[in-house]
This record gives structure tokens, sequence and C-alpha cells, in this order.
């Protein structure tokens, strides 16, 4: 430590630890795409696809997840409907 | 039985070629008949970084397409024992490599020798996974930087899901993290992710350090692998990946900073 870094701010996180703080994030979220099966993609655009057949919404209002637990799979289904 | 490790990154420029070329050095030293494949169709570098540039006659495509033998495209290095290249081809498209016409050639090779390195393209697309797909190991060469941690991440995915040892249900490739182009002063700044950063985010055995070092690029200059230069930070940090990779415990060297005079110590230059 140099007499010129009393001066810097104390509270500031370094870039460093912003990097592993962006990098855990990504890098977690990429993860649990990577673990989804391929057809998920497909499989949203066909749920939407029958949704819209009904209530008009669009591609972004519904979102689907898949989370593995030890024994068992949990496809969840979040649909926003227009009011 | 031939022990194939691939030496992989995604990210290009982190020192995949740099590591191939002194880790098949490094072992070949200790005795062992080690061959290392370029993968990099259409880009080859590892005859420039071996020194043997100009002795290229026919490389793994000819092989693969039976114009040449295995004999005639393999370069025995000139200054280590134990030590033969495969370049790659310069000319001719990706497609050239063929999973049937690597397996054929790998199979071959483990004839003869005991260590076979595949230096890997960068990317994720074919050349690459070509590269990865029959590895027993993988070395994982990564720098403390964002995109190159991520792109690691990420070729750790394809390593457990599209390699053969995946597909068959096998035992999955041994996984090693080799942290390059290490900067220990900018790590005490908070300017450089950490080593225990990247092993946190990546999550697999770290196989060694290679600080930041001028003899990379002399070594590269003159066709050397830089684990030759063994009075270099980093040819001796390559050294020890090397014993660690043959099993032997080594402990981590240059990664603190190095002593400062009093006067620079007071300005905190």
């Amino acid at each position: 430590m140099g007499i010129f870094d009393y001066f810097k701010s104390k509270n500031a996180p370094t870039s460093a630890s912003v990097a592993k703080d962006r990098l855990q994030i990504i890098v977690a979220h990429e993860r649990t795409k990577r673990c989804q099966p391929d057809y998920l993609p497909q499989m949203q655009q066909e749920i939407i696809d029958v949704i819209r057949k009904y209530v008009n919404i669009g591609s972004e209002d519904v979102q689907i997840q898949l989370d593995n637990t030890d024994d068992c799979s949990i496809l969840e289904l979040n649909v926003t409907l227009p009011e | 039985m031939a022990k194939i490790i691939v030496v992989t990154s995604g990210k290009g420029g982190v020192g995949k070629t740099t590591s191939s070329a002194a880790i098949g050095t490094g072992i070949a030293l200790k005795g062992h008949k080690t061959v290392i494949i370029d993968f990099d169709v259409g880009l080859r570098n590892l005859d420039l970084i071996m020194g043997c540039e100009r002795r290229v006659v026919y490389d793994f495509v000819n092989v693969i397409n039976k114009e040449a033998t295995l004999s005639q495209a393999l370069i025995k290095d000139k200054r280590t024992k134990n030590l033969f290249i495969l370049p790659a081809s310069q000319t001719r498209d990706k497609d050239a490599l063929t999973i049937e016409g690597v397996q054929e050639v790998l199979e071959e090779l483990a004839k003869e020798f005991e260590y076979i390195i595949c230096d890997s393209p960068a990317g994720i697309e074919k050349g690459a996974q070509m590269a990865l797909y029959f590895a027993d190991a993988a070395i994982v060469v990564t720098n403390p930087e964002v995109s190159s941690v991520r792109d690691s991440d990420r070729i750790l995915g394809i390593l457990q899901s599209k390699s053969r040892r995946a597909e068959e249900g096998k035992e999955p490739i041994e996984e090693h993290l080799l942290l390059t182009r290490y900067h220990p002063g900018r790590v005490a700044l908070g300017e450089m992710l950490s080593v225990s950063d990247v092993e946190d985010i990546l999550a697999i055995p770290l196989l060694g350090v290679i600080p930041e070092s001028e003899a990379v690029l002399k070594a590269s200059n003159q066709g050397t692998p830089v684990i030759l230069d063994t009075i270099s930070e980093a040819g001796m940090a390559y050294g020890d990946a090397v014993d660690r990779l043959m099993g032997e415990e080594r402990p981590l060297r240059f990664l603190e900073v190095q002593k400062k005079g009093f006067i620079k110590r007071l300005l905190g230059g």
C-alpha cells in the first residue's frame, strides 16, 4: 500500500471483484441452460402458438423453465395474460 | 495404451499452442514418447512455435486422405528426444477432418506413443470438437479475464456432453485448469481475477499458473518451446505443471508480487 492509495475511495469494489460477480451470474445462468433438453425452445414456441389461438400474447409473455432436483424435474410455465 | 490430452480453451489467443508445445516437450523430456498434433486446419501454427516450419512436407489431412503415411508426416523434434509433431494442413478447409479419419490416425499413433497431445483450434466449431472428441484428459487454458473464463466454462460443457467418453457413458474426461498470462501485481491491486476467483467459478482442479512473462514471446520468436527456457518463470511454471500432470506434488510458484524497494513501495508504484 503506497501513500497514494490513501486518497482512493475505500468502498469502491475492485474491478476484479466486479468481474468475478458478473462471471458467477452469467456462468450459473448458462449452466442451467446447458442442462436443458434440446426440445425446450420448440416446445415453448408451440405452447405460445396454442395460447395465441385464444388470447393475444407476445412471445415474451411466456416464460418456461425446467428445474431439476434430485429425483424429479419441474416444468414451470409462467404466462402473463393481457388485462 | 496412449493417453490422449486435448489442450483447449474456447477463446483464441490465450496460449493453447504455447501450452501444447511446452507441455508436450515437458512430457517427452521425462522420457515418454509423445506426439503433438495441430488440429487447427487452415491456420497451422504449432510448427512455428516448435521451430520446425521448414521441415513440414506432409500433414495431418494428407494422412487422413491416405496421400501420405504417418511416418512421412511426423516430424521428429531436433532438440527433444521422444518428441514428434504432426502439423495441420495449411490450405484445406476444416471439413477435411472427419471423426473416422481422426480416429484411424489416433489409433495408429496410440500403438507407438505414450502421450498424444491435441492442440485444439479456437472456437467451439467442428475443429475444436474433433480435437476433444477422443480425449482422456483436457487441459483448459484460461486467462484471468472475463471472456476467457466464460468461454472455458462453455468448453467444459462441451467436454462433458459431446466427447466420446460422454456419448459412450464412460468415465468423464479428466479436467485440468491451466491459468496463463497471470499478473500477480495486478491481482494484488484488484485489477485482475485471482487464481482462487477463477477456481471458484470454473470449479475444476488447477494444473498450474503461468505468469505473464517476456520469455514466452522470446521463445516463440525463436521457435523454441518456452519450457526449455529453464531460467524463466514461465518455463519453470510449465515444468511444474508437467510434473503435476504426471502425478507429482508441486507447490504453486510465482503468485506473489516481487519485492520492491523502499522508495517504490512508498510511492505505491
